[in-house]
């Protein structure tokens, strides 16, 4: 097949090129097409990508046929083909879901404008993870990035466009600085390519100049992947973003950022350095503990639910990093492992609250009282979503946090193992708190039956059952979370 | 000291990343934080030309009798990064603007007055 050769820039190109023909079209309906269309084959493209690379090795990839390291190199590896397949997968399922959101919350008017700009952000976050070049992932993460912070300022509530504001802002900075260490990278090395940068850093360790690179790219993705204490824009612009756009971010932005946090420290600088000569394990690692705490303590006090489990989500990342902290095989793959299930949970959630916001049109703790009889199926995704957040067993969540113990107990940090297992506690408090509300508290007079509608209530189970399946079925997760940590951390 | 003077390319982009990053930081008006953020990104854009200029070397355009010639590369990336910030700036103040019709201010401390807390 000619197709399959081109299916690198493919990834790319189709919802780069569909996004104006979206705007072209106009029509609310036309335009959902459209983006549905994209997402679909890029998850597909993904998919295929995913199977090629496990059955086969690495895919490069010359664009316009300039080979690298002169021309951009789309590079497909186990790490990567795996986080394209949770973005696009994401990106395809929340796509089902926007149509009635979209409609409900933004206006069939603006619709063409919702679609284009997902799409836009969809290409962005796509690239990001595909490509093989450090200055080419910066642009592809303005793209992703600037729609985001459309996407946000889209949100009903006048909040989001401060938030949106204020995410412009940090995010830009955190961007701008992932290019100062670009750029005294290559005043080092001379080159932009990931590998040829890995190959010419060899030796040259002890320079200041790739010291402060380091320094200054460490710090710029963390920014961009909200790690404790660099996380103040997410909770306002997931809390105030349309629901739609919530579901796909939290599910996804912060992710393609944890993983270019793993490409640069373990592809670029390699673990050696990374974590030999530089103290970042044990920043790592403090940084995620108290992420985890911090951010669950805080989740637990909030009474707006959609800001209370963007706090959760701070707190997640937290055990994300904490696994990449350990720096060890069994630490990455529970480490990548948990942004894939903590993507489908989190995602399943948000979606869940899109639907509350449907038919309710409040995210309220008090407006939720006796939900579980209003709308049974979203409560009850709630409810499975909130067990895989505090990591039950038969959920997904369950099977990342016994990988990360597993890889704690390894080091023989029996520390770090209770400290997780405490932290799980905080989410039973803020999971429960809501399931009060939903089940045992009753109803507000004059308040029927209204179940969301089937295109809200499908993706949302679709995340769901997904988010369980991986919770009893880990072969493909896990195994390929293992493919992904062996490959960065160069373990063949 | 001729050392010192002969880096004054970076002792410029220096000083306007930090005066750029304080900007941001303590100014509360939305406008002033934007206009921060371009002083900041426009030191980055000087490092990058910077670090581009090769010791004796001339324009990249091929000629005769010319051998040693600056690297147009770290150019052609700042262009590149131009475009993004000239994005990033316009979408900055088009939410200010929209902010500004919403709230009827652009000052931070203003603003969080402004909506009941949760």
């Amino acid at each position: 097949m000619i197709a399959s050769v081109h299916f690198p820039v493919l990834q790319i190109v189709l919802p780069l090129l569909l996004a104006p023909v979206c705007v072209l079209l106009r029509g609310a309906r036309l335009a959902w097409f459209t983006a549905l269309t994209a997402s679909w084959a890029a998850f597909g493209i993904a998919v295929a990508l995913l199977l090629d690379v496990l059955a086969g090795g690495p895919i490069s990839y010359a664009v316009g046929g300039w080979n690298a390291p002169w021309g951009i190199e789309l590079r497909v590896d186990a790490a990567n083909a795996f986080v394209l397949t949770i973005v696009a997968g994401i990106g395809a399922v929340v796509m089902i879901f926007a149509r009635e959101s979209v409609e409900h919350e933004i206006g069939n008017a603006r619709a063409y404008l919702f679609y284009a700009t997902y799409l836009l952000c969809l290409a962005g976050l796509l690239g990001v993870t595909i490509t093989g070049d450090a200055f080419n992932l910066f642009v592809f993460l303005e793209i992703s990035s600037l729609s985001s912070y459309v996407l946000i300022s889209l949100g009903k509530d006048r909040r989001a466009l401060y938030a949106a504001y204020q995410y412009l802002i940090l995010g830009t900075i955190g961007a701008t600085f992932y290019l100062i260490g670009v750029g005294l990278l290559y005043q080092v090395t001379g080159t932009l390519n990931m590998l040829d940068l890995a190959q010419r850093l060899e030796g040259q360790e002890g320079l200041r100049g790739v010291r402060v690179a380091f320094a200054f790219l460490t710090v710029g993705i963390s920014l961009k992947l909200a790690l404790f204490p660099l996380h103040f824009w997410l909770p306002n612009a997931y809390a105030y973003a349309p629901s739609a756009v919530t579901g796909f971010m939290a599910a996804t932005a912060t992710k393609v950022s944890i993983y270019v946090l793993l490409r640069v420290f373990f592809t670029i600088f390699g673990v050696e350095f990374s974590f030999g000569q530089m103290p970042l394990g044990e920043i790592l690692m403090f940084l995620a503990v108290a992420a985890m705490f911090a951010a669950s303590t805080v989740a637990i006090f909030q009474n707006n639910i959609k800001r209370m489990l963007a706090y959760s989500s701070v707190a997640q990342i937290g055990y994300i990093v904490l696994g990449i902290g350990m720096a060890s095989v069994t630490g990455v793959q529970a480490g990548v492992l948990h942004l894939f299930n903590h993507a489908l949970i989190k995602g399943g959630l948000f979606l869940a609250m899109g639907c509350i916001v449907y038919r309710i049109g409040s995210t309220h703790i008090d407006d939720l009282a006796g939900l579980g009889k209003r709308m049974p199926w979203t409560a009850a995704a709630f409810v499975a979503g909130g067990l895989g957040l505090i990591g039950i067993p038969l959920t997904a969540g369950f099977i990342s946090k016994w990988y990360l113990v597993l890889a704690a107990l390894e080091k023989g940090w029996w520390w770090i193992a209770v400290l997780i297992l405490l932290s799980s506690l905080l989410a039973v408090v803020y999971v429960w708190k809501v399931v009060e509300q939903m089940y045992l508290k009753p109803a507000g007079e004059g308040a029927g039956r209204t179940e969301a509608p089937l295109g809200l209530l499908v993706p949302t189970w679709i995340l769901i059952i997904a988010s369980i399946w991986f919770g009893i079925d880990t072969r493909l997760s896990a195994g390929a979370a293992l493919e992904a940590a062996k490959t960065l951390l160069g373990a063949g | 000291m001729m050392e010192a003077f002969g880096l004054y390319n970076y002792w410029i982009v220096i000083f306007l990343m930090m005066s750029g990053f304080y900007v941001v930081i303590a100014r509360g008006n939305l406008v002033k934080k934007l206009v921060g953020l371009n002083i900041f990104q426009a030191s980055v854009f000087v490092l990058y030309i910077s670090m581009g200029k090769v010791a004796g070397g001339t324009a990249p355009i091929i000629a005769e009798g010319i051998e040693t010639y600056s690297n147009p590369l770290p150019h052609v990336l700042i262009l590149t990064a131009i475009v993004v910030g000239v994005a990033t700036t316009a979408l900055g103040l088009s939410l200010v603007v929209r902010i500004n019709e919403e709230y009827g201010t652009v000052e931070e401390e203003e603003l969080a007055d402004k909506d009941p807390a949760e």
